[in-house]
């Protein structure tokens, strides 16, 4: 995902002199150092001071330039949340804060480097847009959108490596709409972020042992929520199943409870989460997920 | 890109009419006051602190209307929106209905000023927002091959907020030189007098120049030392101007008394204050 956002944002910003990228003592890499190199001057690393990264980026937007504000995502919107929240979304600036390594990525270092809930803190802010990704490829569409939207943008990235999930979707990238990445007509499995692969390889290892079939959504733009989209699904699919690597306190889940109970949805809803608890172990991306039941082993043993 | 190396040109001292501005900010003073008294409570004293701050960078400092060479101006210190929006009123960018409405709802201002009103270049309200914003203008600015300046007024208050020091020391890293930053330095927090409660901001100017920064000291009231302050700016550094000033100046009974950070006048305390700001030599 760190590839293809570098990638995508140097092909956004050769063309578009307005794209800034501010970032807090973070090296460019990949297509990062291509950018630098030819735009030093829209290349700026305010060091470790995040709470100038998102003043100075709103700063910049203030005069018309469409800064991407680039760190490690607790240090993105946790420490600088009132410049998050005054400078850039009560201004409604086109400053994109893209949160790297979000979630539980960095599983081994801790709970200062976790994100457990910034969908619901972000998604609090009124003109915020939250974007979540499932894999590259819809980073790229990501900051397509965002290079190109006036107001502020929350991108929640993975880290690098990840596999693209969505070569052969069913559907393309639609900003606001949830996304079918692989078709289904039973059980309906509804993700965001890197921890979408989970959900496919879940809706694979359903239709392998049980004869039914499984859909898989990317539900990439968390805020504004495609209501009507989600209402659908809940209304077409026997049994509907949200899975996030966030809390379930104004995650996902909670958001399709609400809806499901506000069009008196009649299918079985399953919401997997993780737990509303700081983690204390340390091990694998895997091993903490698991921890916090969510592996498609014990997913499958609570859905099936 | 063309890196801007000089301030923007200042009027010279005579354009700006010293004995002129001393009228204005007293007129500016009793236009306040008599805002105050259709509001339980507004920012007074914080106002009257930065009001001869304001109205020499407006008047003495800015270059104003070309819109292709516009200067900035950002109040870091919200809370003294009353000498901004005066000093707007003054100019004609603020009409007199957008005052006399301020803080009701059928008028467009509020206590603190707020992006997106007229001749309002930046929200504030929260302490230590104004700096970091400015750097990223004045990076903004050097994109674009502009020349133009960017002045903050910060209260000393602000020199207690981590995000102003990430950006004092950021700034000069940055190359940043078009920046003028003025500290109102009135001794007074909210709550009490801040050199006995957290004596260890002063000495300021010092911290400003250990941090690479250019700075000057000057009297806060009056418009001369301003003026001068700033036009003695090196060229290739921010200048912080440590403004001494007095909270509440001009109001003897508000001045340095921190009840009138955020009280209005009673009907017998603003006919006092009328008549300490009338001044027959002044106003003729």
């Amino acid at each position: 995902m760190r590839d293809a956002f570098a990638r995508s944002f140097y092909e956004n910003a050769q063309r578009d002199p307005k794209l800034f990228m501010v970032v807090a003592d973070i090296s460019p890499a990949s297509k990062m150092t291509n950018f630098k190199a030819e735009f030093p001057t829209r290349f700026v690393d305010v060091g470790v001071a995040e709470q100038s990264l998102i003043g100075l980026s709103a700063g910049l937007a203030l005069r018309g330039f469409r800064p991407f504000a680039y760190t490690i995502a607790n240090f993105a919107i946790y420490r600088p949340f009132e410049q998050v929240r005054d400078d850039v979304c009560y201004q409604n600036l086109p400053v994109t804060i893209v949160g790297m390594g979000a979630g539980i990525t960095y599983s081994p270092l801790g709970a200062t480097h976790h994100t457990l809930e910034d969908v619901a803190v972000m998604s609090a802010i009124p003109n915020m847009t939250v974007l979540a990704p499932c894999d590259p490829a819809e980073v790229e569409e990501s900051v397509h959108f965002a290079a190109r939207h006036w107001g502020p943008v929350y991108l929640r990235l993975g880290k690098a490596g990840e596999a693209n999930l969505t070569q052969n979707a069913p559907e393309p990238f639609r900003f606001g709409r949830i996304r079918q990445i692989k078709a289904g007509s039973d059980v309906c499995l509804l993700s965001y972020g890197p921890i979408t692969k989970m959900a496919c390889e879940l809706a694979a290892k359903i239709e392998a042992e049980r004869s039914v079939s499984a859909a898989v959504y990317s539900v990439h733009t968390l805020k504004p929520l495609d209501t009507d989209g989600l209402t659908a699904v809940l209304a077409r699919y026997p049994t509907v199943v949200t899975l996030e690597e966030h809390v379930q306190r104004g995650g996902l889940g909670a958001q399709v409870k609400q809806l499901a109970w506000d069009s008196s949805a009649r299918c079985r809803l399953h919401t997997f989460a993780l737990k509303d608890e700081f983690i204390h172990l340390y091990g694998s991306h895997d091993q903490l997920r698991r921890a916090h039941g969510l592996s498609v082993d014990q997913l499958y043993a609570a859905v099936a | 890109m063309a890196l801007s190396t000089e301030l923007s040109s200042p009027q010279t001292s005579a354009a700006f009419d010293i004995r002129e501005a001393k009228v204005r900010c007293r007129r500016m003073r009793r236009r306040i006051l008599e805002l105050s008294q259709r509001l339980p409570a507004l920012h007074v004293a914080p106002a009257f602190s930065c009001l001869e701050i304001v109205d020499t960078i407006y008047y003495g400092l800015m270059r104003r209307p070309d819109a292709s060479k516009n200067d900035t101006f950002i109040l870091s210190k919200g809370h003294g929106a009353l000498a901004q929006f005066a000093v707007l009123e003054e100019l004609g960018v603020m009409s007199r209905h957008d005052l006399d409405t301020c803080c009701h709802p059928e008028g467009r201002l509020g206590g603190h000023p707020d992006y997106g009103a007229p001749g309002i270049e930046a929200s504030t309200g929260s302490l230590g927002h104004g700096l970091p914003m400015s750097l990223g203008i004045c990076l903004a600015e050097r994109e674009l091959g502009r020349e133009s300046a960017v002045y903050v007024v910060a209260s000393d208050g602000e020199l207690m907020e981590g995000s102003t020091w990430e950006s004092v020391l950021l700034a000069p890293t940055l190359r940043i030189r078009n920046l003028v930053l003025f500290v109102d330095l009135n001794d007074f927090i909210s709550g009490g007098q801040t050199s006995l409660t957290h004596r260890n901001i002063y000495p300021v100017a010092e911290k400003f120049e250990a941090f690479g920064w250019q700075a000057i000291h000057a009297d806060g009231h009056d418009q001369d030392s301003l003026f001068g302050a700033a036009s003695r700016k090196d060229p290739s550094r921010p200048l912080a101007v440590v403004a001494r000033t007095v909270k509440g100046k001009g109001v003897s009974y508000m001045e340095n008394q921190p009840i009138w950070h955020y009280r209005s006048p009673n009907a017998t305390e603003y006919q006092q204050a009328l008549a300490e700001l009338a001044d027959p030599d002044l106003d003729r």
